[in-house]
């Protein structure tokens, strides 16, 4: 049997269509590749295009041979920022469909399956963070915020403000992977965005970002802090986006990137 | 006044509170609406002291007719005084949460004039709060002790959470230290609350549309180390309140020193029990999620908790005919009185040893500590290959773990003259 590198669309569908033509053409992949990303190969390759069927023959099958809960978490593994997770998941898949079954899903102290916890267990640290510590701002009634994660949430927690804020309009820029949440009348959409600028903030913009920054310092009880214990549950990385550790009104919507 | 100012006076009064949890009830959105509620609640920043901020925590007004003398918000003492129109407090909220800066709303409120005059206030304003802004994210009210029980339902129909103080751990020490405040005041809404809430929840099996009287339960806080009790006292009545009460969280809150009154600890110098406030939230999640009873952590002749050791290796160390527990077979409950295995460890332990036995490398890949767990585990019948240690050994290493975790870890920097001090 070749190997060959994939070339796919980068969606989990896509995904699930180059699993199922591996079985057809009999060729295990050596990489994939999307068909945006510039690096080449010494394999040689096979484009696929996303085939909904196909992709959800593989669905059904990981969910009759495995459980829905190792599909779901195939899914959201498919969103973390785990190195080579495509080749990764295709080797719990081929386990998992090749005999293994049930047996693969329960396999927590397999290397390769301890590493997919991992990565899913940070995901959802994430997902759970960016809930909380997404700043927005009101500019000329539209919700918008910026993110810099390092796994791709934004399908995650988007819908999370859509709910809950429905009544509202939400852009939500995600600067590492490129792409951006879009919310209106009930409808959202994730797409990708080569730039994205926030406008300059209004007055009362300014004035409500004074109050929660008084807010945020005057809650904290003097005697007691504790830098250490703060770090270990708001991770500095995240806040260079959010209003209450950045420095009075700069005019800027948010600020730059990180040095 | 302004609103900066208001908003600068009103939550420093607030801040003392220790709850500022958002958990305990599901609510999707709502069309028409602002606002929802998750189950394990959001913590939206972490203040400096370390503690998360996730409900916008004020005062409705810092006016008060008692003086207690743990309290900042004494009538005795000198402090610029100010109080929300429930329409401030509506806009502030709403122009909160709509930025995403905070869960929800946590109201608390000195009391102005009188108990059932206060609770009216904070009633208006949660009132339009849900009806006029329709919001629907997550309410924390205070309930007032001494107020009229059907003001606190009102209270209770329009938040998600109520809490009661119970301030002190014991009546003497509310005697003495808060004589506007009776013991009995402080138990009647509790019971209240507890009975409303159980009325509620069967009345909601009935009939879909019944009111939700606090579906988030409630909750409580006393101060610890502003009198003398035990840890094994605070425990013991903590649990008793979980029971009695059930109560979703008892929260305490190590003393500051608000007060030069002759019946507290000295303001100057005085340091703030957080360790020991520390030990008890880990005693507490030990009796809430690991299924220990509050008499097994403490007994007479250990009435309070060990400073250089969290509870559970202080456990184990004295209970080490426990131990080892076998990885491949301890049931559960077992699994989870190890040191270095949590709640999430004891689950994949008992996953993954159904596709076969658990190995030790096995063991540390599913998220083990095996730092610590190492002296109380076997896997397969033997002991981690290597390991040797006696009694005080394991003891002085596992304290030493513990030092590091801690804040403040400081290390003394060895000297080779020693100081002379004259």
């Amino acid at each position: 049997m070749e190997q060959v590198c994939y070339r796919y669309d980068g969606s989990f569908q896509g995904f699930l269509t180059c699993v199922f033509e591996s079985y057809v053409h009999k060729e295990p992949p050596a990489a994939f590749l999307t068909f945006w990303d510039e690096e080449t190969t010494l394999w040689s390759e096979r484009e696929v295009e996303t085939h909904e069927p196909h992709a959800q023959r593989v669905y059904k099958a990981l969910g009759e041979k495995g459980t829905p809960l190792f599909r779901h978490r195939l899914e959201r593994a498919f969103l973390t920022c785990l190195p080579d997770r495509e080749l990764i998941l295709y080797g719990l898949i081929r386990r998992c469909l090749d005999g293994e079954g049930k047996r693969v899903v329960s396999d927590l102290s397999d290397p390769v399956m301890a590493r997919v916890t991992l990565a899913l267990q940070k995901l959802f640290t994430e997902e759970d963070h960016l809930r909380g510590f997404v700043r927005f701002s009101d500019v000329d009634g539209m919700l918008v915020g910026e993110i810099e994660p390092k796994n791709r949430v934004l399908p995650l927690i988007g819908p999370h403000f859509a709910a809950r804020f429905n009544g509202e309009r939400i852009a939500l820029y995600d600067r590492t992977h490129r792409e951006a949440f879009f919310y209106a009348d009930l409808q959202w959409r994730i797409l990708p965005v080569e730039e994205f600028h926030i406008g300059p903030a209004g007055e009362a913009e300014r004035a409500w970002r004074g109050l929660w920054r008084r807010f945020y310092k005057t809650i904290a009880i003097e005697g007691r802090e504790n830098p250490k214990c703060q770090s270990a549950h708001l991770p500095k990385r995240y806040r260079h986006v959010m209003t209450e550790f950045m420095e009075e009104e700069t005019n800027a919507a948010l600020p730059a990137k990180l040095p | 006044m302004d609103m900066m100012d208001k908003l600068t006076i009103l939550a420093d009064a607030a801040k003392y509170d220790a709850a500022c949890t958002s958990s305990g009830v599901v609510r999707g959105g709502m069309r028409g609406g602002i606002g929802s509620a998750s189950n394990s609640g959001c913590c939206h920043t972490f203040s400096a002291d370390g503690r998360c901020v996730s409900l916008l925590k004020v005062l409705m007004t810092n006016h008060c007719c008692y003086d207690c003398a743990y309290c900042v918000n004494r009538r005795s003492n000198d402090l610029p005084r100010a109080a929300f129109t429930p329409r401030e407090l509506c806009e502030l909220t709403i122009q909160f949460y709509r930025r995403n800066y905070i869960e929800g709303l946590f109201l608390s409120s000195a009391v102005l004039k009188s108990p059932d005059y206060t609770t009216e206030r904070m009633i208006a304003a949660l009132r339009l709060l849900r009806t006029e802004y329709h919001f629907n994210g997550y309410i924390h009210a205070k309930a007032i002790p001494g107020a009229d029980p059907a003001l606190t339902y009102q209270l209770g129909l329009l938040a998600d959470r109520l809490s009661v103080n119970i301030e002190l751990p014991s009546e003497g020490s509310l005697k003495l230290l808060a004589p506007d405040k009776k013991k009995d005041a402080i138990l009647a809404p509790m019971a209240q609350i507890r009975d409303g809430a159980e009325q509620s929840r069967a009345e909601l099996k009935l009939y879909r549309h019944a009111p939700r009287f606090a579906p988030a339960g409630q909750a409580t806080q006393m101060i610890v180390g502003a009198t003398p009790e035990t840890d094994r006292h605070i425990l013991k009545l903590s649990a008793g309140l979980y029971r009695k009460y059930g109560l979703k969280r008892v929260f305490f809150s190590a003393y500051m020193p608000v007060s030069s009154s002759s019946l507290l600890p000295a303001p100057e110098g005085f340091k703030p029990p957080l360790l020991r406030e520390h030990r008890l939230y880990q005693a507490d999640w030990l009796m809430r999620f690991y299924r220990f009873r509050p008499e097994e952590l403490l007994d007479d002749d250990h009435p309070n908790f060990d400073a250089s050791l969290d509870p559970k290796t202080d456990w184990a160390l004295r209970h080490m005919e426990f131990f080892p527990v076998e990885i491949n077979s301890a049931p559960y409950e077992h699994l989870l009185r190890v040191p270095g295995i949590g709640v999430r460890g004891a689950r994949r332990i008992l996953v993954a040893r159904r596709v076969g036995s658990v190995t030790f490398e096995g063991l540390k890949r599913l998220g083990v500590v095996m730092k610590r767990c190492q002296y109380f585990v076997t896997c397969g019948g033997r002991m981690l290959p290597g390991l040797r240690c006696s009694p005080e050994g394991v003891y002085r290493r596992l304290a030493g773990l513990e030092r590091e975790a801690l804040p403040g870890a400081e290390f003394e920097q060895l000297t080779l003259f020693e100081e002379k001090t004259g």
